[in-house]
């Protein structure tokens, strides 16, 4: 079995377990700024502390230790540390250049790990999800209040940019690309459109059952009005991104596993594809600081792992290895949403 | 487990999902926010006025679009920066970005730039085959990774297709293309296969509206998930100038198209009359014309359009409609969607009601009646219902301020004794017009109401029902998702506990849609309320504290029966009756079809068939499969898996070929008949010989545009056309070398052999058809196809086997076998129960029109079993035995002690 077949067969057995927050993990470290300065970076004119992705290429050991942590506690996919890695949200810190490097070395390192772990235990094999974050600007809001015409960035602008990244994390040995944090579907859209050019270009089928690298989509509900930023419903996000064979459609981030469920239901019921979700360890407090534990996590989880609404769980921000070890615990004991099919259809 | 809905259905999106569910009648697509359509937005557009172009989508969606139309192709106008920055506009308001975007263009920059703005699922309006395949495939792919829905124009190099054949050869093209070569979904395909005005005075226009009705037809069942659409206006072009007839035109023309299956269109909703409203010798006239009813209907119709012209119609009806009683008048405003009058009316029907409730409950409550059925017969459209409501609210506005003011918000001191009724309408539903009057009701009757409004989250209505303490929660909605939606809150009730009773109404809430599907998930009260009237004694009784218990004990008790007898009814309830299957069959243009006559008519028997030639017809994938190899030939030969072993296995056999040829083991014999035959209903009489077959018809109920199918539609209705039979088997000699590996207890020889005799037999029911068709019926002489083409049935007709899923009746296989004499000749003989001896034989029919194909039968009612019998001259038990898989109801047998 190749690895996408490993992945498939994996996903119809069990609840696949994601890993957890990488942002959460790294401010442990109380890093500072020669942490992020590699040795070509040493005179680079802007300050770089705060760009976790460049840690990657300059402090390797933290992002290994910090996916082996995760693959340590259970975790099947764990993301590749490339949530900025496009060349629109690394233009911020002047490093453009780096974009296809950043890629190309994360999925490579996350690689190595999954790997080793992958030889630790044969019956649980492990696989890395290359990371396509939504970059800091959108293509169907604007910025600017008094021009709502006006954009911050276009969709050529934004494929070009995710090819490159989608690029670099293949070349990196990626099994699985997730876009996720989608909280403007035009963008979500740009990525999917370079997605296809970049298999079509290596001659990749699109759909993994025919050996095509898998896809996962996460998408984000922002607030309680149940919409993303840019005013889809889930329903109307999920038809809006249907147009390719997913291997997986979800949620993450913004909200606590509670306030997550009624959307995962809508996914759960209108999606031909597997659903994930990976919330956020609840809501954050006034200080911006999330602090639902473990338990508490994983009881909210369990309402609607028992209603069997889920193929794939894991964390987002404020996540924790306790919070992933927790939540395979509580996973383990209840099968996958399985996919039925109400046919209608003629003859 | 998840039931995933909607699989097989077209989804769009703009900021909300628009699927496209059987229930969904029509949609309409706004056209004002076109350059070429209309010179208003034109103007605003090259005045640079995107402001109020933007108030021109407003409209458009606020009168009840669905999808809204963007053109911008004018010869004024860079056409691609103002497709970006008016899409960038709407998508910054979301009252028009709640809808999806169809982008009109005949440019395909333009297109492009367009798909670059949208967020949701559009639809691309339009791409054809107009300069030729590469470019039609380049743009498809295209469209296909932007995630849009397309539009495809009957259109070719040669041209716009003009007539029936031509729509239809385009359109099979362009849907082949886009289906098997580029992957396109086939639910998100369009067809526009070109609306043309009628009554022109030129014969050639003549056949405009039916050949598109019945192009139409052909797409929705011959192009599966494939939709129809058009512009509706452009049939009544040559009535410029006359509204009432081009009115007239639109709605009748609409109408049928709807029934032919025509799913969205761009439609004027102030250019359309209510069908049900055309004057009948107006409708006869148009209809006269859009049917081609004879030849001088054109110029009927244009002499009648004189006289509606010169009495100027319409203004001398409105003035008459204001002599008719006050409710006449109320109804006509309320179905005209007229709002000049309705405070008048409304005022005039209170002083002779004496009651602002009797009105809503009588005149305003019968009109809105009206106006659901005939929105529910397809005769009026959503924007004309959207106009009915905003009368209906106007006038219930009026009234309430002369409603008793018990209770309201000012009794605070009476607070305690008032019970709270909290309403809103669910979730993806904005219909709250029933809610409304139910709200102002059940106030007249002492209730404070809090009402949340639309759109309403299950988890609101739960917290406000919480916070406020409410005695009951009444829950409403129009729109059929908005069912779903109600099981959803009343579940969620059940999760978090609460035990406030639950009542349900609007259009599409049913007693029994309340009974099976929300009561049970829900352990407090739920009740059904049909309308505004029977809400308050219900209301009472499910909150009084003497009756509550009862009346929920003898509630749930109705409901629980109401479950029962569902459960029995259930599969009954989706029949079509026989004579509705009938009035439904496959429809097929018999007026340019001419039966081609069969070369050799007859029997020919074939004694010898050359096992040489059979073998390379052989199927190889159900080889496979019977040995319990799963994987389609030749690349289960490569498979990971089971690839080593598949080719083991395939050396094996063609080694045992070879014996078999070598050796001769088998012999292969065959037996074809070619009959003139006459269609009797569902009967195939074969005059010459004396004999019929008789046929079964799908009696499930079948969504628009799709047919109740039987074999026998494949056959000319009134003029004498041909059907064919043939029996064919390949196990003459089988019996002694079976019983060679039997003896020596060699199974897998033993399997392999009957496995390959098996093959051989299904090879030499391929082999016939092909001479069937090529030289003794001889109506495809020119084909030409190899074995992999003919597995995948990509030649003309087909051959169906008697007690096969299109025609199930085993004993139909007698008829066959004795009008071929097939025992007599070929010596397979039949078993009691029909079954063919030996079993490596194959027979069927042939049906050689182009359209024929394979199809299930599916359930059928007791009405066709018993006209089947009475066809057959057997009794209804005994056609009851034979087709008891086929039965949707349970026969009652007479059991006869011996």
């Amino acid at each position: 079995m190749n690895r996408t077949e490993l992945l498939l067969s994996q996903s119809h057995k069990r609840i696949l377990i994601l890993d957890g927050a990488m942002g959460t993990m790294i401010q442990r470290y109380k890093l500072t700024e020669e942490d992020f300065r590699t040795p070509e970076l040493r005179n680079h004119p802007k300050p770089l502390k705060g760009n976790n992705d460049l840690l990657s290429l300059s402090r390797p050991d933290i992002i290994k230790a910090i996916h082996a942590a995760y693959l340590e506690v259970g975790a099947d996919i764990i993301e590749t540390n490339t949530f900025s890695g496009t060349t629109i949200a690394q233009a911020d810190y002047g490093l453009e250049h780096l974009a296809y490097q950043i890629n190309y070395e994360s999925a490579k390192l996350a690689k190595e790990v999954a790997l080793e772990y992958s030889e630790k235990t044969p019956e649980q094999p492990r696989f890395v999800a290359g990371a396509v974050g939504p970059t800091n600007r959108t293509a169907s809001i604007s910025p600017d209040v008094n021009d709502p015409g006006y954009r911050a960035v276009t969709f050529d602008e934004l494929s070009v940019a995710y090819k490159q990244q989608v690029e670099g994390l293949l070349d990196g040995g990626a099994d699985i690309i997730l876009v996720e944090t989608i909280f403007d579907t035009l963008n979500a859209k740009a990525a999917i459109y370079a997605i296809q050019e970049v298999f079509e270009e290596k001659g990749l089928p699109l759909d993994p059952k025919e050996g095509g690298i898998p896809v996962m989509i996460s998408g984000t509900i922002t607030d309680a009005s149940g919409r993303t930023l840019s005013g889809q419903t889930t329903e109307a996000f999920l038809i809006s991104v249907s147009h390719i064979p997913l291997f997986s459609v979800g949620l993450n981030c913004a909200l606590g596993a509670k306030e997550l469920r009624p959307y995962l239901k809508v996914l759960s019921e209108n999606a031909p594809f597997n659903v994930s979700a990976y919330p956020n360890a609840g809501l954050p407090n006034e200080f911006g600081q999330y602090d639902q534990d473990a338990a508490e996590m994983s009881g909210q989880v369990e309402e609607f792992l028992k209603d069997g609404l889920i193929n794939i769980l894991g964390g987002c921000c404020g996540t924790t290895p306790d919070h992933i070890a927790a939540l395979a615990k509580t996973a383990a004991k209840y099968s996958p949403r399985k996919l039925e099919f109400v046919n209608d259809s003629d003859e | 487990m998840s039931k995933i809905k909607n699989i097989d259905v077209m989804k769009l999106s703009g900021l909300e999902p628009l699927v496209f569910t059987p229930e969904i009648n029509f949609v309409n697509i706004g056209e004002r926010t076109n350059v070429t359509g209309s010179k208003k937005f034109a103007r605003l557009i090259l005045n640079g006025q995107y402001d109020e172009a933007l108030d021109v989508a407003l409209e458009q969606v606020r009168g009840g679009a669905q999808v809204l139309d963007v053109c911008m192709d004018e010869g004024m106008l860079d056409g691609v920066a103002a497709m970006q920055k008016y899409l960038n506009l709407i998508a910054s308001e979301p009252e028009i970005s709640r809808i999806p975007i169809m982008i009109d263009s005949s440019r395909w920059e333009i297109i492009l730039a367009g798909l670059k703005c949208i967020q949701g699922k559009g639809i691309v309006n339009s791409i054809s085959l107009k300069n030729g395949e590469a470019e039609f495939i380049h743009q498809a792919k295209t469209i296909k990774k932007f995630g849009a829905a397309v539009v495809v124009m009957a259109f070719d190099e040669v041209g716009q297709a003009d007539t029936y054949q031509r729509r239809i050869d385009i359109c099979k093209r362009s849907y082949d293309i886009l289906v098997q070569q580029v992957k396109f979904n086939p639910q998100d395909i369009i067809f526009d296969p070109n609306i043309f005005p009628v009554a022109t005075g030129m014969d050639e226009h003549r056949k405009n509206a039916l050949d598109f009705f019945h192009a139409t037809q052909w797409i929705k069942q011959n192009l599966p998930g494939a939709k129809v659409s058009g512009g509706v206006s452009n049939v009544s072009f040559s009535f410029r100038g006359n509204n009432p007839v081009r009115e007239a035109m639109h709605a009748a023309f609409l109408y049928h198209a709807i029934k032919h299956g025509m799913d969205m269109g761009i439609v004027n909703p102030t250019m359309l009359e209510v069908y049900d409203d055309i004057p009948k010798d107006l409708l006869q006239k148009v209809e006269d014309v859009l049917f081609d009813r004879h030849d001088s209907a054109t110029e009927d119709l244009l002499e009648f359009a004189e006289t509606v012209k010169a009495s100027d119609k319409k203004e001398a009806a409105a003035e008459l409609w204001r002599e008719e009683p006050v409710a006449n008048r109320i109804e006509h405003a309320l179905v005209k969607g007229i709002i000049d009058y309705i405070i008048e009316d409304t005022e005039a029907a209170r002083i002779e009601l004496k009651n602002p409730l009797k009105v809503i409950e009588g005149p305003l409550m019968d009109g809105m009646n009206v106006v659901g059925d005939l929105f529910g017969e397809g005769k009026m459209f959503l924007p004309q219902v959207v106009k009915s409501a905003r009368v209906m609210k106007k006038a219930v506005a009026y009234l309430e301020p002369f409603m008793p003011k018990v209770g309201d918000v000012d009794y605070n001191e009476e607070q305690c004794s008032i019970k709270k009724i909290l309403l809103a309408t669910v979730k993806g539903d904005v219909h709250d017009i029933g809610k409304n009057i139910v709200g102002v009701v059940l106030a007249c009757n002492s209730y404070q109401i809090i009402d949340l409004g639309v759109m309403v989250d299950a988890q609101k209505i739960i917290d406000e029902a919480v916070k406020n303490k409410v005695d009951i929660i009444g829950l409403s909605g129009l729109i059929t998702p908005s069912l779903d939606e109600m099981v959803h809150v009343a579940a969620e009730m059940e999760r978090q506990g609460l035990q406030i009773p639950l009542l349900i109404g609007g259009a599409t809430t049913s007693r029994i849609h309340t009974a099976v599907k929300i009561d049970p998930v829900y352990s407090g009260t739920v009740i059904h309320v049909t309308d505004a009237s029977k809400s308050v004694p219900i209301a009472g009784e499910s909150i009084s504290e003497e009756t509550k218990e009862a009346y929920h004990k003898q509630i749930k008790e109705t409901y629980r029966q109401l479950r029962i007898e569902h459960e029995a009814k259930q599969q009954v309830k989706q029949m079509a009756t026989y004579e509705e299957a009938k009035a439904n069959p496959v429809f097929i243009d018999w007026e340019h079809y001419q039966p081609v006559v069969p070369s050799q008519l007859g029997t020919t028997v074939l004694e010898d068939l050359d096992l040489n030639i059979l073998r390379q017809y052989i199927d190889w994938t159900p080889f496979f499969s019977t040995w319990m190899l799963s994987g389609k030939y030749p690349k289960i030969l490569q498979d990971e898996v089971v690839g080593q072993e598949a080719q083991r296995l395939f050396k094996e056999a063609n080694d045992m070929l070879d014996q078999i040829i070598a050796e001769k083991w088998l012999q292969a014999k065959a037996v074809v008949g070619l009959f003139p035959v006459d269609r009797v209903e569902d009967d195939l009489v074969l005059p010459d010989q004396g004999v019929s077959f008789h046929f079964l018809r799908q009696q499930g109920k079948k969504g628009k545009g799709v047919p109740n199918r039987s074999l026998a539609d494949y056959i000319h209705p009134d003029q004498t056309d041909y059907l064919g039979g043939f029996a064919v088997t390949a196990g003459w000699g089988i019996e002694s070398k079976l019983k060679e590996f039997q003896d020596k207890g060699d199974d897998y020889n033993d399997i392999m052999l009957k496995a390959l005799a098996d093959r051989l037999a299904e090879a030499g029911a391929e082999y016939l058809h092909e001479l069937v068709r090529k030289q003794l019926w001889g109506y495809a002489q020119d084909e030409n196809l190899d074995n992999d083409a003919l597995i995948k049935e990509t030649y003309t007709g087909i051959r169906p086997a008697p007690g096969y899923p299109a025609c199930p009746e085993h004993s139909e296989k007698r008829t066959l076998f004795d009008l071929l004499q097939v025992e007599e000749s070929i010596g397979i003989t039949l078993t009691d129960s029909f079954a063919m001896y030996p079993t490596s034989s194959v027979s069927g029919f042939y049906f050689g029109h182009p359209e024929s194909k394979y199809f299930g039968l599916g359930k059928i009612g007791e009405d066709q079993v018993k006209d089947y019998a009475r066809r057959k001259g057997i009794s209804q038990e005994q056609a009851e035995k034979w087709l008891s898989p086929n039965l949707a109801y349970s026969p009652s047998f007479n059991i006869q002690e011996p």
